[in-house]
């Protein structure tokens, strides 16, 4: 995952460092600067080889023979495919409209996630009474949704969100109850004996202790929401990133369908990104 | 400067007091009175109990019979006139050391009135501009140091401590024991002091109780089984003869043979058993 590349990068980043400051102690403080530029410069480029590496591979497999243009057309058709999409206005549709119902979906989902996670978390009578539903209903996979979804909600925008709102609620609903189990129960006792109790306990001393595992929760989450945008869309819908790839498939066009998957990737990729920052900053202000 | 009219101390009184955990009853028959302002410290082996006390005092578990008054008064869970201070810190490590003495502030404090009651209580336990770092930032013996700032931000009737000072190191113990004095002559609540360290109890207490075995089994329930007021001038030289002779009277209290009684108590310092 996204997530687990970029932990194992900054790790390696700031064990470099530490390696080096007893050498560099007296050099002049430019060098530091340009050394950590020259760094970052240097994992952009290893960053890029591989994805490169399979581009050429890709350029070279697709002008062999070896593959029909319907198999694997080579990467100039998916970018023209792409100019063709943005000239008659149809790409933004389908990349705005999946962007919207991922959003909404993991917004309504993660929130959910916190209320109920939170409840199940703190208390031992929520546990007892809707743990083992909340599990089973977890168990069930997701596209087993769809026509109930369908049935009950309709075919337009609701029952989608639902169905992203689901495959985002159980990574941060599990996260936050577990992780609030786990609260230093010494804080907890303090803040008691100071008249904290209820939702300005869970406010002041429970949540900002489980914010680190919230992250995780919600970086989970929308990995999910992404998995379930494409398993909406695909079955029933007009627009969006999923029904380019059915639609595209029922046409031939595989140059639109590798051009939906590469879209996918790279938009799920920022709003990890995107997320990740937010993360950073959500850690700084609230772990030691 | 006060910002607002010094809180009154609290009267404490556990009468046939009793706490059992399932069938173990840990403490029987306590009965005793902390009249307003006075400085008491619970003396006694681990386990015998002296948490549990202290813990009722502040309405965390009801006593298994019995009752503890404030004031003629039941306390009640979490109690608005009781504010506790631990043998951790246990301070929020995301909140900077302002914001964890705010926490003991009164509920509806007003925010200037909140700043201003912040900055004199860190001023009052020596962490002036030092309001802004987090505790990981700081000593053990400065993160204790806002643990009490943020008690005492309760402007509580009784102030509760269960061995604040018995996780440091020994010089900042005893600087410790002379900033609670100061804070006690400064703002005279009633003070609750769990502690298993005589030279600790005979340098700060007004008065020391020590809780040991009703019976003559070491594991029966704990009760009190000496109290004893200190009548010594403040401020206390630590090597006091006086008060040798109580030290002395405390560890055998506490069972511990000094082998020392007998030239240790010749000295006829003001200090007296009552």
């Amino acid at each position: 995952m996204s997530a687990v590349d970029e932990g194992t990068g900054s790790g390696l980043r700031t064990a470099g460092s530490h390696d080096r400051s007893p050498n560099r102690t007296p050099s002049p403080t430019g060098t530091s600067g340009t050394d950590l530029l020259s760094r970052r410069l240097v994992q952009v480029v290893l960053g890029a080889i591989l994805p490169l590496c399979l581009l050429g591979a890709w350029q070279i497999l697709s002008g062999t023979g070896a593959f029909s243009f319907v198999q694997l057309p080579p990467p100039a058709a998916v970018a023209t495919a792409g100019a063709d999409l943005i000239a008659r206005g149809e790409l933004w549709t389908h990349i705005g409209i999946s962007v919207q119902r991922v959003l909404l979906g993991f917004i309504a989902g993660g929130a959910l996630g916190i209320v109920l996670g939170s409840a199940v978390g703190l208390s031992r009578f929520a546990h007892a009474v809707s743990a083992p539903l909340i599990g089973a209903f977890r168990a069930v996979p997701s596209l087993a949704w769809v026509p109930l979804l369908l049935l009950w909600i309709g075919i337009g925008e609701d029952s989608k969100v639902t169905l992203i709102a689901i495959g985002a609620f159980f990574p941060v609903y599990t996260t936050v109850a577990s992780s609030l189990r786990h609260v230093d129960v010494q804080l907890v006792e303090a803040a008691r004996t100071f008249g904290y109790s209820g939702l300005r306990l869970l406010l002041t001393v429970q949540l900002p202790a489980v914010v680190p595992s919230v992250f995780s929760g919600l970086r989970l989450a929308l990995a999910q929401a992404w998995l379930f945008l494409v398993a909406a869309e695909l079955l029933a819908s007009s627009m969006g990133l999923g029904y380019l790839l059915t639609d595209s498939q029922n046409n031939g066009r595989t140059d639109r369908l590798l051009l939906a998957i590469i879209l996918l990737a790279v938009l799920g990729k920022v709003t990890d990104a995107l997320l990740g920052l937010v993360e950073t900053r959500a850690l700084k202000r609230w772990t030691a | 400067m006060r910002t607002s009219t010094p809180p009154a101390a609290s009267t404490v009184e556990f009468s046939s007091y009793s706490q059992a955990f399932g069938h173990r009853t840990v403490l029987t028959d306590v009965d005793l009175t902390v009249p307003a302002g006075e400085l008491l410290v619970i003396l006694g082996p681990s386990g015998c109990g002296k948490s549990t006390l202290l813990r009722s005092a502040a309405g965390l578990g009801a006593p298994t019979s019995g009752n503890v008054l404030l004031d003629g008064e039941a306390v009640t869970g979490g109690d608005e006139r009781t504010a506790f201070a631990f043998q951790e810190p246990r301070l929020l490590p995301w909140r900077t050391l302002e914001k964890n003495t705010e926490i003991g502030l009164p509920r509806g404090t007003a925010k200037d009135a909140a700043r201003t009651e912040v900055a004199r209580l860190l001023n009052l336990v020596g962490l002036t501009g030092r309001g802004g770092l987090r505790p990981r930032e700081v000593s053990g013996g400065m993160a204790q140091r806002v643990s009490l700032a943020r008690a005492l931000a309760r402007r509580p009737g009784v102030l509760l401590l269960d061995e604040p000072f018995g996780a440091l190191d020994a010089l900042t113990r005893l600087q410790m024991q002379d900033l609670l004095l100061t804070i006690h002559q400064e703002q005279p609540t009633t003070v609750l002091l769990v502690t298993h360290d005589v030279d600790e109890a005979v340098h700060i207490a007004d008065r020391i109780v020590v809780l040991g075995p009703a019976s003559g089994t070491a594991d029966a329930p704990a009760t009190v089984v000496r109290d004893i007021r200190l009548d010594e001038p403040r401020p206390r030289d630590r090597g006091s003869a006086g008060l040798a002779h109580v030290r002395a009277d405390l560890l055998s209290a506490l069972g511990i043979d000094t082998g020392a009684r007998g030239s240790r108590t010749r000295a006829e310092g003001p200090a007296h058993v009552s």
